[in-house]
């Protein structure tokens, strides 16, 4: 019994902080999103010579065959940092997808290409969850009709994921004919996300899916956001405690106030107990399958209430300047605001939750 | 990550059930924590000691069983006694405050005195710190014990003194040296409650209830031999103490009792022959706490995995009090919600819910929430202990004599 990391997962998120730290500073975030790039190809490749793209993939594919724990730590680290760089679609729920559904053959197409970062994979799984604006894809005869919005890692894809209506997941050439791919702007401007048009385009099911492993691909993403809002409120709650030190009002370091100081509390108090329930959940979703799924929902929910609360927290302690870009503090607040409604904002996943324990009448 | 017990371990849980399923019967029904214990509830509690189920890591000298500290068994036994509905032996504030202290810092006479007894629960004791001008500032506290050849002679109030109707002995911080700052002039105390000179008065609460006491000493007088660590320590010997409640009042396994009792509530309540649970606003609420309560059993295995390990696990120890009552007090106020005007319901009323006890419950956790470190003195400690953040400077008053 320990309930705790390993001290090789406190090294593996120790090595991805640390290698963040130099390549990727907030002026490294700044002057990314600043040249409107959806990515920075430098931190990427940084990602890269660490072995995250392949990190859940099986060692046979050329991957690393880490746990989903072990990917929720570097979700962490990636959160923290604000990273402009793509990971839970690109590193762990297409790789998922392809692992759980796919036959022998595509897997050895595209698993070792995905774990050596040769190609890049985008996925579009927004619809099974709820379809906004008339969007769903329909597959007939091994072609997709369709849009899919909110698609997530979707700059630079090679291939996309594409569920279709009954929840059954596609491969799709970023190439293929009739297949048009438009970025949507967010608020945050690290990620990147898009639409998906298709008009008949020629697809390639992975056959041993379907709606139940399609649910594990969402899963698994959620649990990725809630790693990546606890990183990223870490950092916000880090930076609040370190300018309510430095910052002097009234002749007094304003961190002495009891009522910023009380602030502080708040917030480490709410996601102190959130570090457990992400690691629980991770590690749920790979060792105890009947509880997997709720955890997922649990993990992703919270962390989006507790993330939003240090959010306008943080903000709120660093008083005027907190409001500002020269802080950039509106980096993490916008990360953790998209963190929260992506793959299902709080109150539809707590509904899937209510579901899986029957509580919802049929 | 490793959630699964150890060969031992599985075999000490099925000790425990065996044990559990072989003496059940002999468990006395009635609990009642601030009760004295009936005579039926003393042999209970012999019985458990000597399986080692309660005082398990007291040395046999002084009447415990004697084990080796192992973090993972007391939870074993912990939540075995709580799966068949039994309490793991008594709880009361002689067991969880004073005798960790006695065993601490007490001398071997006062262990070989007061532990057996307190711990079978022979003994009752009561906590005398909190004043009436002495609350989140206990160190100001104003009841002196002055020296009057061999003994002190006790004048003041105590407030908060619960059980002290019940109680045989208190266990008292009292103001020895007048010309000491205040943190160094306290002593700890230990009397008895029937000696000459000790009024008790039941404080009525909001729920309705004396669950306290105000104690009032007039000349009370008290052999200088009893007191715990050294004269003018009585601060830190406390602050021992104060140690073990906190540790008391975050019990992952009693909030998911509640709201298991919370769940069940909305399943079978109907409004309108529709099912509270089909509420989907309240439906909504429940999750909220779900989740919120995951978040906390988690950070308590965490705690406990630490504990074990024999590190200390920081924040995440530091902000059990304040959120596990703040958790206790929600998932008793959507109870009520749930109840709608069934919720307002008390005392003895037809159409009566649960005794009542959810509005008992929301009161009765105000006081949790304030009681044993209020919620700003807690947010105080997490910012300052867990966070490094800096103190609020301190008045000049002692410079005026205070």
């Amino acid at each position: 019994m320990d309930f705790g990391l390993s001290s090789e997962q406190r090294m593996l998120q120790e090595s991805v902080r640390r290698r963040l730290a130099n390549v990727c500073p907030l002026q490294q975030v700044r002057d990314t999103v600043g040249a409107e790039k959806p990515y920075s190809p430098r931190v990427a490749e940084a990602l890269a010579e660490l072995g995250v793209p392949g990190m859940i993939i099986p060692e046979a594919f050329g991957g690393m065959g880490l746990g989903l724990l072990d990917a929720a730590l570097v979700a962490e680290a990636l959160g923290f940092g604000v990273a402009p760089v793509h990971f839970a679609a690109a590193h762990v729920m297409a790789p998922l997808a392809i692992m759980l559904g796919g036959t022998y053959d595509q897997q050895l197409t595209w698993l070792p290409k995905l774990a050596s970062g040769e190609a890049r994979a985008a996925v579009a799984v927004t619809e099974c969850i709820a379809a906004r604006d008339g969007a769903g894809v329909v597959a007939r005869n091994g072609r997709l009709e369709g849009t899919s919005l909110f698609v997530l890692d979707a700059a630079d894809a090679d291939v996309f994921l594409v569920a279709d209506r009954s929840g059954l997941i596609h491969l799709v050439g970023a190439d293929a004919p009739g297949l048009e791919m438009i970025p949507l702007a967010t608020i945050d401007k690290t990620r990147s996300v898009g639409e998906l048009h298709l008009s008949g385009v020629t697809a390639d099911a992975l056959p041993h899916g379907g709606s139940d492993r399609t649910r594990r691909v969402i899963d698994a993403g959620r649990i990725m956001l809630a790693a990546d809002i606890l990183g990223a409120s870490t950092a916000m709650i880090e930076q609040a405690v370190i300018y309510a030190g430095q910052r002097v009002q009234f002749g007094r370091p304003i961190g002495s106030f009891q009522a910023v100081k009380h602030m502080c509390a708040e917030m480490a108090a709410a996601l102190e107990p959130c570090r457990s329930l992400v690691w629980y959940a991770a590690h749920a979703f790979d060792q105890l399958p009947d509880e997997a799924s709720l955890m997922a929902c649990h993990a992703k929910s919270h962390l989006s209430e507790v993330g939003r609360f240090v959010a306008r927290t943080s903000t709120e302690v660093h008083g005027g300047m907190g409001f500002t870009d020269l802080a950039g503090l509106h980096f993490w607040f916008k990360r953790i605001g998209a963190d929260r409604q992506l793959l299902g904002g709080p109150e539809r996943v707590r509904h899937e939750a209510a579901r899986l324990q029957g509580w919802v009448a049929a | 990550m490793d959630l699964t017990y150890s060969a031992e371990h599985q075999a000490f849980r099925k000790e425990v059930i065996d044990f559990l399923e072989a003496h059940r019967d002999e468990a006395p029904k009635s609990r009642g924590a601030a009760q004295r214990p009936s005579p039926e509830a003393v042999a209970w509690q012999t019985k458990l000691i000597r399986h080692g189920y309660a005082a398990r890591t007291i040395p046999r000298d002084y009447g415990g069983f004697g084990a080796e500290p192992d973090i993972l068994e007391s939870r074993i036994i912990s939540e075995e006694f709580t799966r068949a509905g039994m309490q793991p032996g008594l709880q009361n504030q002689g067991i969880s405050m004073l005798v960790p202290t006695l065993l601490e810092l007490g001398t071997e006479g006062q262990k070989r005195q007061w532990v057996g007894p307190t711990i079978r629960g022979e003994v009752v004791w009561c906590q005398g710190y909190s004043e009436p001008g002495s609350g989140s500032d206990l160190a100001s506290l104003q009841t002196r014990a002055i020296e009057d050849g061999d003994d002190f002679i006790i004048n003041g109030q105590k407030i908060w003194t619960s059980t002290a109707r019940e109680a045989d002995m208190i266990f008292c911080l009292a103001r020895t040296e007048s010309d000491r700052p205040a943190h160094q002039g306290i002593s700890y105390l230990i009397f008895a409650m029937d000696t000459p000179g000790i009024e008790v008065r039941p404080l009525v609460t909001m729920t309705g209830h004396a669950e306290f006491n105000e104690t009032f000493f007039t000349d009370v007088r008290v052999p200088k031999t009893q007191i715990v660590g050294e004269r003018g320590q009585g601060w830190f010997v406390a602050n021992a103490t104060l140690k073990h409640e906190r540790g008391m009042l975050g019990d992952p396994g009693q909030l998911e009792a509640r709201f298991l009792a919370l769940t069940d509530l909305m399943r079978n309540e109907t409004a309108d022959g529709a099912r509270i649970m089909d509420n989907p606003v309240l439906r909504d609420r429940l999750l909220r706490l779900q989740a919120e309560l995951a978040a906390m059993k988690f950070n308590g295995l965490r705690i406990l995995s630490a504990s074990s390990n024999g590190s200390d696990a920081g924040l995440a120890r530091l902000i059990v009090k304040l959120q596990s009552c703040e958790l206790a007090h929600q998932i008793s106020a959507l109870a009520i919600d749930a109840l709608g005007e069934l919720g307002v319901l008390y005392d003895d009323s037809p159409h009566l819910r649960s005794h009542g006890n959810w509005q008992q419950a929301y009161m009765f956790q105000l006081g949790l929430i304030i009681g044993g470190g209020t919620a700003q003195i807690q947010k105080n400690i997490i910012a300052e202990r867990g966070l490094g953040m800096p103190r609020e400077p301190k008045l000049r008053i002692a410079e005026a004599g205070v």
